[in-house]
């Protein structure tokens, strides 16, 4: 828990500065986070090179691992039509299309806003960043109560980057392997999902 | 999406080259630790820093993360269902 207050309170320093624009102006046109993702990839990579155990893993579960990304996919259309029933502000097909995001925001938010229009965008863009936000600050408890799959499960997309580190934290590197691949498959199906509901 | 991969293979063979020296994998630990806070800050950043996110915040802010606590919990869920059917006894 105390790792996820760090998190929060290094994201909430970053809101705060971006809205009162603290920093230099150039800071905002240059998207750093690129490179910072790149060396958190390498990073942890490294992570799971050191690991005996990750490889091995694979050859064990085999072709069960197909059904992480396909729990993922299931589990989130059946609580985002859930939620189109619950309220009237977004239809079934837009809540889906937001869904089919999986945490991979920047991706999802700019092909939505293109082929239906700028707020589904935006809800687009809240909605996936909160799931990564979620799953950095949730795995702990994820990972406790429903299983080591659960974190990979809401880091969805991210599950091969951005939430990478924490969910190997909390569920051992030996799992990191299932993290990437569900992840990668779920990057992969992003845009053709998202063209295929709007 | 190409590059993050390579990078992520190339940290995997360095990994693996180094993987008995315990110094060396304590420093990896860092420093994943320290690339984690930049992102987020990076993240809070780009979200503070859209006029359009913060304007809108409370109107379809509310409507998003509902959308998204929908989306996590059936994934949960399914996912606990998957492992203890698959996983859990491997």
């Amino acid at each position: 828990m105390k790792g996820s207050l760090i998190i929060l309170a290094f994201f909430v320093a970053g809101v705060i500065t971006g809205i009162y624009r603290f920093l230099p102006e150039h800071l905002f046109q240059n998207d750093y986070s690129l490179y910072a993702l790149y060396l958190l990839m390498f990073l942890v990579g490294i992570g799971i090179g050191c690991n005996k155990k990750a490889l091995t893993l694979i050859k064990e579960v085999n072709f069960k691992i197909l059904f992480v990304p396909l729990s993922v996919i299931t589990g989130t259309y059946i609580g985002v039509s859930l939620f189109s029933l619950l309220q009237s502000n977004l239809s079934l097909i837009d809540s889906l299309a937001v869904g089919s995001g999986f945490g991979y925001y920047s991706l999802s938010s700019v092909l939505i806003s293109e082929i239906s229009n700028e707020t589904l965008g935006v809800i687009a863009l809240l909605s996936n960043i909160t799931r990564e936000i979620i799953t950095l600050l949730l795995t702990p408890v994820f990972a406790r109560y429903f299983g080591k799959l659960a974190p990979i499960a809401s880091g969805g997309a991210t599950a091969m980057d951005t939430t990478l580190p924490v969910i190997t934290k909390y569920i051992g590197s030996d799992y990191a392997i299932i993290s990437v691949f569900s992840g990668v498959v779920l990057t992969i199906l992003v845009p053709f999902l998202i063209e295929i509901i709007l | 999406m190409i590059i993050v991969l390579v990078l992520m293979g190339f940290g995997i063979t360095i990994g693996w080259i180094f993987h008995s020296k315990e110094k060396f994998i304590k420093l990896t630990g860092f420093l994943t630790n320290w690339s984690i806070y930049l992102l987020l800050f990076l993240l809070g950043l780009s979200v503070g820093a859209n006029e359009k996110i913060v304007a809108n915040f409370d109107k379809i802010g509310l409507l998003a993360i509902s959308l998204t606590l929908f989306a996590v919990g059936g994934s949960i869920l399914c996912a606990w269902l998957v492992y203890h059917l698959f996983f859990k006894n491997k």
